[in-house]
């Protein structure tokens, strides 16, 4: 019962069909385009639908890179790796710069992407306005409606409960000024990095059997007021491992007295920019 | 402790050797063959192939092997497989009237043609452990049971009750199919609203048992009423047909094993139209009769919109029933939560930190309940 498979698994009838919807995904930009999507080897929630779009756009000459929460060591981003070496043959890496496509699961890379990259971003749940109505007969009204009042209300809501809007990561964002977007669970401190961005970049939702995209250089704007402008996480301190200020930190707990460390969540821009060799503070 | 995040690739490597042998067990205990499972776990391998839309009981038997017995894990192994296999046509319908009948009962009629054949059912067992199965060599069947298989259908293939309600107009005719329409099919192509009736059968078929369950169920207790009697419930075996367009006659390819359940169900008229019983069809591969039934059930409930009801009940909500029937993605999407959120768990822990800062403070202009 030995079985060989096809190269990045899928076959080509399902890549060509994928790639017909990523290409409507890139020509509407932030619009939700429904395909086919396969049952794939790797469980509903651990990124099947990042892998479908991978394995249709990856090709023998790609170098691969795939992060998980920033890290390459995490052990899903070790799996999906894997199983495209396995599956390729490609070159992997885990150099942000080296990579001609990232796939991702809850971050942008620190080291700003360039043209000609492509970042594929795993999405649990398309829809930015799932939360406010269940029903997708619905929410794909109020898309070909434009009718995003209801989002705006919502954040108004934080305002006048917390002081603040409370939507710390897939804060909605407004692609080109006319799709309300859902950017997958990045923390909202990854959103200006989708901001014209050099790189494609594309997300897929498996389960939910969607495909959207975000061109390069397209204007994607966070949601926000003229009084209350959309502002991002900051750490008044910096990372314990390689001294940066202002990247996303890691927050580990390291005994039982409440004792902290902070660390880059991004490992590869983190051990970039500690001298080789230099003993890690806490290990 | 940074150390603990890192060795993934290992930590990988040692967590399959571990499943493995797990798996196997105690050396001392000798090993399960396939042909064990297929044979005296069938029921299993009925679950397998028919919610992972795959007949095949020597796959679904290696599945259930490779799972552990975990029924939702070799549903999921049996879908990844059947997702690499090309597609080579699409069957004439399935004749269930033509069936090789193992067991046919019908709750409507105290006889019928063809007349009630129990066959091999666990409905009027006593639920009491039976020690001696647990000595090797129990299992061997008692010498001198009347088969209720094949020797019992005779040469004319037995009539659906269903098509003798349907004669006498009393029910409604099977929905009509549009002429020379395609079966839509899940697997190709993503569910849409409002779904056609075929492809949420086909979403139901393959529907976790334990949900569909619970929400035939629910229709039962009020939640979506709709008043069935099992119409027919038959098992056996069913010819599958192809015709091939260069041949222009249909071939017979193979024999698969079925349960069928169709529902009589609450009757509709008005003063244009005479009364007339409603339908609820299931159909699951192998001896799933409990998938059948609630299946019937669940797809009589979601006939709402084509016939005129008002939906009331969640069970009546194809979207609510069809977006979450599946056990593959519900398992997946819950099960993910144990994937690292680190970084949206920090970014919370910066909100809720400031939040807390600024109400010590009264920093912040918000009301002072907070949510």
């Amino acid at each position: 019962m030995t079985t060989r498979y096809n190269f990045a698994y899928l076959d080509e009838q399902t890549k060509r069909m994928i790639r017909r919807a990523v290409l409507k995904a890139v020509a509407v930009p932030g619009y939700q385009v429904p395909f086919g999507s396969r049952e794939m080897p790797l469980s509903y929630g651990w990124g099947t639908g990042g892998v479908q779009v991978t394995a249709s756009v990856i090709g023998p000459d790609d170098v691969l890179k795939v992060i998980d929460q920033g890290a390459d060591d995490t052990t899903n981003a070790v799996s999906i790796r894997r199983f495209f070496a396995r599956t390729t043959g490609v070159a992997t890496t885990t150099s942000t710069e080296a990579a001609t496509l990232i796939q991702t699961r809850h971050r942008i890379p620190e080291t700003p992407l360039r043209e000609g990259q492509i970042l594929v971003l795993q999405v649990p749940i398309p829809e930015p306005l799932r939360w406010l109505e269940p029903r997708e007969a619905e929410t794909r009204k109020m898309h070909a409606l434009e009718e995003y009042g209801v989002m705006y209300v919502r954040l108004y809501e934080d305002i006048t409960r917390h002081g603040k809007v409370a939507q710390t990561y897939e804060y909605p964002v407004m692609v080109d000024g006319r799709y309300l977007m859902r950017p997958s669970p990045i923390p909202k401190f990854d959103n200006p990095k989708l901001d014209r961005s050099p790189a494609l970049l594309l997300f897929g939702a498996g389960r939910e059997k969607r495909i959207y995209a975000i061109p390069p250089w397209t204007r994607v704007k966070s949601l926000d007021f003229d009084d209350h402008p959309f502002e991002v996480e900051h750490w008044d301190r910096a990372c314990d491992l390689c001294g940066a200020q202002g990247a996303f930190l890691d927050e580990l707990i390291v005994d039982d007295k409440g004792g902290r460390l902070f660390i880059c969540s991004d490992t590869d821009y983190c051990a970039r920019r500690r001298p080789a060799g230099e003993p890690r503070p806490g290990a | 402790m940074y150390v603990a995040v890192k060795g993934g690739e290992r930590a990988i490597d040692n967590a399959h050797r571990l499943l493995a042998e797990e798996r196997r067990g105690d050396p001392g205990v000798p090993e399960l063959s396939l042909a064990q499972i297929e044979q005296q776990l069938a029921l299993a391998v009925d679950r397998v192939m028919t919610e992972g839309s795959l007949h095949d009981r020597e796959l679904a038997a290696l599945a259930v092997k490779q799972a552990r017995g975990d029924l939702i894990e070799a549903i999921f192994l049996l879908r990844a497989y059947r997702t690499t296999l090309p597609r080579l046509g699409v069957s004439l319908p399935l004749d269930t009237a033509a069936m090789v009948v193992h067991r046919r009962v019908s709750a409507i009629f105290k006889d019928v043609p063809g007349g009630q054949i129990l066959g091999p059912t666990f409905d009027y067992t006593h639920r009491l452990l039976d020690f001696e199965l647990a000595a090797p060599g129990s299992l061997l069947a008692p010498a001198g049971v009347e088969s209720g298989g094949e020797g019992d259908r005779g040469p004319a293939p037995l009539p659906r009750v269903m098509d003798l309600l349907d004669r006498e107009g009393l029910i409604e005719s099977e929905p009509p199919s549009e002429p020379g329409g395609q079966v839509g099919d899940l697997t190709r192509e993503p569910l849409t609203f409002p779904a056609r009736r075929d492809v949420r059968l086909q979403n139901l078929a393959r529907g976790d048992e334990g949900f569909l369950l619970a929400m035939g169920y629910a229709t039962q207790r009020g939640y979506g009423r709709n008043h069935p009697f099992a119409g027919e419930i038959r098992h056996g075996e069913v010819a599958v047909s192809l015709a091939p367009e260069e041949l222009g006659f249909a071939v017979e390819i193979a024999t698969i094993s079925v349960t069928e359940c169709q529902m009589v169900n609450q009757f509709k008229g008005s003063s244009t139209t005479p009364a007339q019983f409603t339908r609820g069809y299931g159909l699951v591969f192998g001896a799933a009769e409990r998938k059948a039934m609630a299946m019937a059930l669940v797809d009589r409930a979601l006939r709402v919109r084509e016939l005129g009801e008002e939906p009331a009940s969640p069970t009546q909500d194809e979207e609510f029933v069809l977006s979450h029937s599946d056990s593959v993605e519900a398992s997946g999407f819950v099960q993910h939560l144990k994937l690292p959120h680190y970084v949206d768990f920090q970014s919370e822990l910066v909100l809720v930190r400031d939040l807390r800062a600024a109400h010590g403070t009264g920093a912040a202009s918000a009301a002072p309940d907070g949510r």
